[in-house]
């Protein structure tokens, strides 16, 4: 394997790796649903609340501003890491509410019987904001179908956008099948038809290279907890002309320029929808993050997830029964031994440290299409090494045994 | 948690009992577990009260398909006031293996799909 980068050296950054389960060494490999964080991390949460615990933006004292400077440079950072201008890039709780941000400000000015493209692959939270707002709004929500091989129909795409099609909203890269979709070939064919391009980033950023220009995104939502980061923070990137235009999605403090009795002006963007008191040490956190990911290199971090991908696609192969779903092009592998229920498989695997997830990944409508209840499902990070693909194989032996 | 995997929740796994559908069910209930999404249906035919013939469909994990087996093959007999007695620790008991609290739903949604099922027959009486 060709060195990309140092795994074990990079393993002690990562204090959770070195805790036993089970009495095992921890597998971590659930790095789709959450990703494990670096003692960088961990301390810049800690370093907040000891030394600059404060609210943003409003006090007139150095902890504020001091807190203020950290969160907005914060936003930069994040910003420039996806290719974005400062204002450009939202705070949000997640990647969930970055959708339902755009979903909810979008459709106000929709007309009953306005189109909204998806497709069969959208996790939930790309899912149902769109369904219920469809409701709501009189929309017509619908759905590109998958091929055989789990990847995006970009001719059902083709023969189903049309003139009332206002807003294509997909995912990146699969959650549950590990697609990676074609998203700047998408970009053109949205932008040609006159619609916007919506973009679930989620398993994306942080495990490749994104830059939302080059994309073609007119708005991209990604998760902090997905990419080293901590839980509650998740960022919005939209483009600024688009967010000038949009009505706010949360109102109350912050978000206001002046408010007086019978109306308010609201603030500019972003802040304009970042309404309340944000996540501030979590925010800062997640540059941390991002300082870290830039340290070790996005290239090397798609190459390297590339390479622990295929070794343990070769290896997961040989296992007698097992039936995977998807054409591997993220680090997501989704499979089935047999009939085993995955959550069999998992409790399994548990028993021996290895940690992975079964289920239907929150992507309901798409287990209907592939006519299974779920799968099991082990996705990879920069700090797997091939130790862990190791134990998760020797575990789905035992899988395959005490099933037999 | 291999210890969950016991020799005889494997056997009724494989070989589920009372595995399918009936023809002129008394009583039919579903029940579904938000975790997974599985599901599990029960249906009954009641003879003055009592189970006389028994079915359960719907696909799970070991736990929830093995625990259904042994479940309607206990009840086969009883009658409605005795189903209305099944606590959720006389499950636990009867699989006798140790289940973690996010199992628990699995161990439990066929005693809830009976449960549910003897009360619609009873009220629809």
């Amino acid at each position: 394997m060709q060195k990309l980068l140092n795994v074990n050296k990079l393993r002690e950054d990562f204090p959770i790796l070195f805790r036993k389960v089970n009495g095992k060494r921890l597998v971590y490999l659930d790095n789709a649903a959450t990703t494990q964080k670096p003692r960088q991390v961990i301390s810049a949460l800690k370093e907040f609340y000891e030394q600059h615990n404060s609210n943003v933006h409003r006090g007139v004292y150095q902890l504020s501003e001091e807190a203020t400077l950290a969160y907005e440079a914060s936003r930069g950072k994040i910003a420039s890491f996806v290719g974005a201008r400062p204002n450009e890039l939202i705070f949000t709780k997640n990647a969930t509410e970055a959708i339902n941000l755009v979903a909810y400000s979008l459709t106000w000015n929709l007309e009953s019987g306005d189109e909204i493209l998806i497709s069969q692959m959208e996790h939930h939270s790309n899912f149902v904001p769109w369904q219920q707002l469809a409701k709501i709004h009189g929309l017509n929500l619908k759905f590109v179908k998958i091929t055989q091989d789990g990847k995006l129909d970009l001719e059902n795409l083709e023969r189903q956008i049309n003139k009332r099609t206002k807003i294509v909203s997909l995912t990146h890269v699969s959650n549950a099948l590990g697609t990676v979709n074609p998203i700047h070939e998408i970009s053109k064919i949205s932008h040609d038809n006159g619609s916007l391009l919506v973009v679930d980033a989620a398993q994306s950023v942080g495990h490749m290279p994104v830059n939302v220009k080059k994309l073609g995104a007119d708005f991209l939502a990604f998760s902090g907890h997905k990419m080293l980061g901590p839980t509650g923070i998740g960022c919005l990137y939209g483009k600024q002309e688009l967010l000038e235009n949009m009505k706010p999605f949360l109102y109350g403090g912050d978000m206001i320029k002046e408010v007086k009795f019978d109306s308010t002006e609201f603030n500019e963007v972003p802040w304009k929808f970042e309404a309340g008191t944000q996540p501030i040490a979590e925010a800062i956190a997640l540059g941390v993050a991002v300082d870290y990911l830039k340290a070790v290199g996005m290239e090397n971090i798609l190459d390297y997830e590339k390479q622990i991908t295929e070794y343990a696609l070769e290896k997961i192969k040989e296992i007698e029964g097992l039936k995977i779903h998807g054409p591997f092009e993220a680090p997501i592998i989704s499979f089935n031994i047999g009939k085993v229920h995955s959550h069999d498989v998992s409790a399994i695997l548990d028993s021996e440290g290895v940690a992975i997830r079964g289920g239907h990944h929150c992507c309901m409508p798409l287990m209907q299409v592939l006519g299974i209840s779920g799968t099991a499902r082990a996705s990879f990070y920069l700090y797997n090494s091939r130790e862990d693909v190791d134990s998760l194989i020797e575990g789905l032996e035992k899988v395959r045994k005490v099933f037999s | 948690m291999l210890d969950m995997y016991k020799e005889n929740i494997l056997e009724h796994w494989k070989n589920p009992r009372n595995f399918g559908k009936l023809q002129n069910a008394d009583s039919v209930a579903k029940e579904v577990n938000t975790l997974c999404g599985d599901e599990i249906q029960i249906e009954i035919r009641f003879n003055s009260s009592h189970v006389k013939e028994i079915a359960f469909s719907g696909q799970g994990c070991a736990i929830s398909q093995a625990t259904a087996s042994i479940l309607t093959e206990f009840v086969k007999n009883k009658s409605v006031e005795e189903i209305k007695e099944i606590r959720r620790e006389d499950i636990l008991e009867m699989l006798g293996i140790p289940i973690s609290p996010i199992r628990l739903k699995c161990a439990l949604i066929s005693l809830d799909a009976l449960k549910s099922a003897a009360s619609k027959y009873e009220n629809g009486k």
